[in-house]
């Protein structure tokens, strides 16, 4: 079965191009425009991977993370956050609450998809 | 002529009695040893001519009296005279050589002592000239120093430990001038003058810290400790204030060495209101710079990577190419509208200084402790880190954080731990999650303004945190298998160690030499006011003009002058002097007293805003008038309307002057400055009265300690005296 991948951005134009990428990786792919619909998608769909925004409308990418990590039926949820802040206190914080990578925009599509790839493949 | 010596005639009379005497001796022998025939011979030879026997008596007197007289002058006399002019020389500065006379021993004396004499005056002459020279160095070192500090382009105020003024320059002045809340009548000399308070204008727990973080600095040998620290004014603008010690010095027979001992500081205050706006500014534009053109470029980059895909469908392609038009757009008209502005942005930063991670901690403890009664552990982490911080804002912060802990999560016991992870400063207050506690209580905490006690800052955690580029967060930790929650808060490091040890330039040539005043004598007023000598008090000497006598019955103030005394020295500099619109009509009557006329008032602040502003200039001091009920009168009536109360102590010149001249007619001023011999400049102005009441003030303090009145509580006894004694006159 196809892994199921939640892309979580305010930023319209990049859902566009991630989606298709990740699509044409083969996974099944869903998108959330802020943080609450984010929320409510994970724990509808229990996707196993998310890509989310840091910086949303609603709830952060960071709140997102510390819900997600904290609640034992989401845990294993791989989370890719993409930031368009880059500074280390940004980083060194995505990663303390649970990111398993942090990604800073902008970014080389190629680098996100083998970063999503690696960390699916880890899971199986 | 000389009246004749006393001695001169004791000696006479003695020589002539032992003759006499020896003549009425030699005649008994005789008549005794001859025969009656014999002696009626020598009767007969002497017969009638006993009148010549007495003639030569008399007559071998003369040449006694001669004799003696001489011996008189030249052994008693001579060394009395040259006792009384070697007296004479000691007593005065008179410069004569005794004059050699008498016998010789009585000469070589005279000779001695005149070489003493000369010995003496070039003694004199030495030393006058050393301190001539000492204190022509000491005036030399002093307009080097006031040269110097009004050149300088910042604020700089010299405070001892008790945070009073003892220097300051005028560009200080001027700042504190745009400080103040009404700035005319006492030109901000209400916040800014010697003597006065630091504390009335800066934070004195900011204040207090600082001098903490460099106790601490120098303690541990730190060659040049300074802090600096940030402050808000009451009107709202930004201080940035440099703090540097005056260390004391000891001396021994080696020469003078700077101690540890901190007996001052040295304050440089710098407005950074302006600067710290268009920082704020330029942080924006950054900001929307950079985390606005990452995500444009973000996006614009994704759609080009996938166009460069083979297969992609041509309705994709179109709305790729659509987003990278659009992104590419909106960056350029983003840089169109920044272009204008991000000139504006200066270079400035929220001050941080290096603070060793161990000090920070200790300082936190403390805090913790004595604000919050909370039990306060330090964990082993990497306490020789050194990190880059503002700590005051950053303690408040933590003080924050801590107190909601204890407040929504009932927590007792809190762990500090300090660190470095990453390249990263951390410093963690950790405590044990209580069971049933909301988790996710603290998520909102570092977005709400700081709250101290019952203090609620304009800051946030987040503030502090953005200040130091740094972040926070809520994390758990697992130790010997305990779930712990921490918040971290990442903070810079500082640059590899900067404050070398002190041996390393310890050359006190190289700093400059124009602090030996004797400025820092005066540290420490522990004496309550009624003990304190009346030489070192601060006095506020004033003066009113009023519309008539009876202020009880509706007669207002429409002049207020005053000037301070510090030291014993009248600051006529640092004076008050301003009219008041009385409301109401001026008596005719007393315009040719005071010179005021309707005319002259209009338009001037009105009572209300003048008292405030007078009562700031009087703080800390004893408040001086002539005839001093009627002018309390004056301001006391006006409690209730303007809200400030006139408590200081009061001195009345016209009962001190009662109590030193008791036996004179007039205490009127004009009366007592002229005993003075002081000249009246604007008798019935305000200021003018204002200033003579000074200068008398200074001229009755060394008489009142004659009579034995040396404090101000023995002072105010002593005219509460003559007060009720004139009354009962």
């Amino acid at each position: 079965m196809a892994n199921r991948v939640l892309i979580a951005d305010d930023q319209a134009n990049l859902l566009i191009s991630l989606e298709y990428l990740l699509q044409r990786e083969g996974y099944e792919v869903s998108l959330a425009r802020d943080g609450d619909q984010a929320m409510e998608l994970i724990r509808q769909q229990q996707p196993d991977l998310v890509v989310i925004d840091a910086t949303m409308p609603g709830q952060s990418g960071f709140e997102l993370c510390q819900q997600v990590r904290a609640d034992s039926g989401l845990r294993h949820i791989r989370i890719v956050m993409l930031s368009a802040r880059a500074r280390e206190t940004d980083i060194a914080k995505g990663k303390a609450l649970g990111a398993d990578a942090y990604i800073v925009k902008p970014f080389s599509t190629g680098d996100l998809v083998n970063q999503v790839r690696q960390l699916l493949g880890a899971d199986r | 002529m000389r009246p004749l010596d006393w001695r001169l005639f004791v000696g006479v009379a003695i020589v002539g009695l032992v003759c006499l005497l020896w003549l009425v001796v030699a005649g008994i022998l005789l008549w005794a040893v001859l025969d009656p025939r014999d002696w009626q011979t020598v009767l007969e030879a002497l017969g009638g001519k006993g009148g010549l026997l007495l003639f030569l008596w008399a007559g071998s007197l003369v040449p006694t009296a001669a004799a003696l007289r001489h011996l008189i002058e030249h052994y008693l006399r001579a060394p009395a005279k040259l006792a009384e002019e070697a007296r004479l020389l000691l007593e005065t500065d008179a410069q004569r050589l005794p004059t050699p006379r008498g016998s010789a021993e009585n000469r070589r004396l005279a000779e001695v002592i005149g070489q003493l004499v000369t010995q003496r005056e070039a003694l004199r002459a030495e030393m006058d000239q050393r301190v001539r020279a000492a204190s022509r160095q000491t005036e030399l070192e002093k307009n080097r120093l006031a040269a110097l500090m009004s050149e300088l382009t910042k604020s700089v105020v010299v405070c001892n430990l008790d945070g009073r003024i003892l220097l300051y320059n005028n560009r200080a002045r001027l700042q504190f001038r745009r400080l103040s809340r009404q700035p005319t009548p006492a030109g901000g000399a209400e916040l800014m003058g010697l003597g006065r308070s630091i504390y009335t204008v800066l934070d004195r727990k900011l204040v207090n810290h600082a001098l903490e973080n460099v106790q601490r600095r120098l303690n541990r040998g730190a060659a040049a400790p300074s802090a600096e620290f940030v402050t808000a004014t009451q009107s709202g603008k930004l201080l940035r204030v440099h703090m540097t010690p005056v260390r004391d010095v000891e001396s021994d027979d080696h020469g003078a060495r700077t101690t540890d001992a901190v007996t001052g500081f040295v304050l440089l205050i710098e407005n950074i209101t302006d600067d710290m706006q268009s920082h704020a500014e330029k942080n924006r534009i950054l900001t929307k710079l950079t985390e606005g053109s990452r995500s444009a470029l973000a996006n614009a980059r994704a759609a080009a990577e996938v166009l460069e895909l083979p297969d992609i469908p041509g309705q994709l392609r179109e709305r790729l190419l659509a987003v990278i038009r659009e992104e590419v757009q909106g960056l350029s008209r983003r840089l169109d509208e920044l272009q204008p502005t991000s000139g504006r942005a200066l270079r400035s930063r929220w001050p941080l200084e290096d603070m060793l991670g161990e000090d920070l901690i200790e300082a936190a403890v403390q805090l913790l402790e004595s604000e919050l009664e909370l039990a306060v552990d330090v964990e082993r982490g990497d306490r020789d880190v050194w990190l880059r911080v503002e700590s005051f804002t950053l303690l408040q912060a933590v003080l924050h954080l801590a107190g909601r802990l204890r407040q929504h999560c009932g927590v007792r016991t809190l762990t500090l731990r300090v660190g470095k992870q990453s390249g990263q400063g951390v410093l963690d207050l950790i405590w044990m999650p209580c069971d049933g506690a909301n988790d996710k209580a603290q998520l909102g905490w570092d977005d709400e303004p700081i709250q101290v006690g019952f203090e609620t800052l304009s800051l946030t955690v987040r503030d502090v945190l953005e200040r130091h580029g740094g972040e926070c967060w809520v994390e758990q930790e697992v130790d010997d298998a305990r779930h712990r929650c921490l918040f971290r808060l990442l903070l810079p490091l500082a640059a590899a160690q900067e404050e070398l040890p002190a041996a390393t330039f310890m050359r006190h040539e190289s700093r400059p030499e124009y602090y030996d005043f004797d400025l820092f004598r005066t540290t420490e007023r522990t004496l309550s006011l009624d003990d304190s000598p009346l030489t070192e008090l601060a006095y506020t000497v004033f003066d009113t003009e009023t519309t008539g006598l009876n202020p009880a019955e509706g007669d207002e103030i429409i002049q207020i002058g005053a000037v301070r005394i510090v030291n014993g020295k009248v600051l006529r500099q640092e004076f008050f002097d301003q009219l008041v619109d009385p409301k109401r009509v001026i008596p005719a009557a007393s315009i040719p007293i005071h010179g005021i006329t309707p005319e002259i008032v209009k338009g001037q602040p009105t009572i209300e805003t003048v008292l405030p502003t007078f009562h700031g200039f009087c703080e800390d001091t004893v408040l001086v008038a002539h005839n001093a009920a009627f002018d309390m009168r004056c301001l006391q009536l006006k409690e209730k309307l303007t809200g400030v109360r006139f408590d200081h102590p009061v001195l009345d010149t016209l009962l001190l002057s009662a109590l030193v001249h008791e036996n004179q007619d007039s205490h009127r001023l004009e009366a007592i400055a002229e005993r003075f011999g002081l000249t009246i400049i604007g008798r019935h102005t305000a200021i003018g009265d204002a200033m003579v009441t000074a200068e008398i003030l200074v001229k009755l303090i060394p008489l009142l300690a004659e009579k034995g009145i040396h404090t101000l509580g023995q002072a105010r006894a002593a005219t509460r005296k003559t007060y009720y004694a004139r009354v009962n006159y």
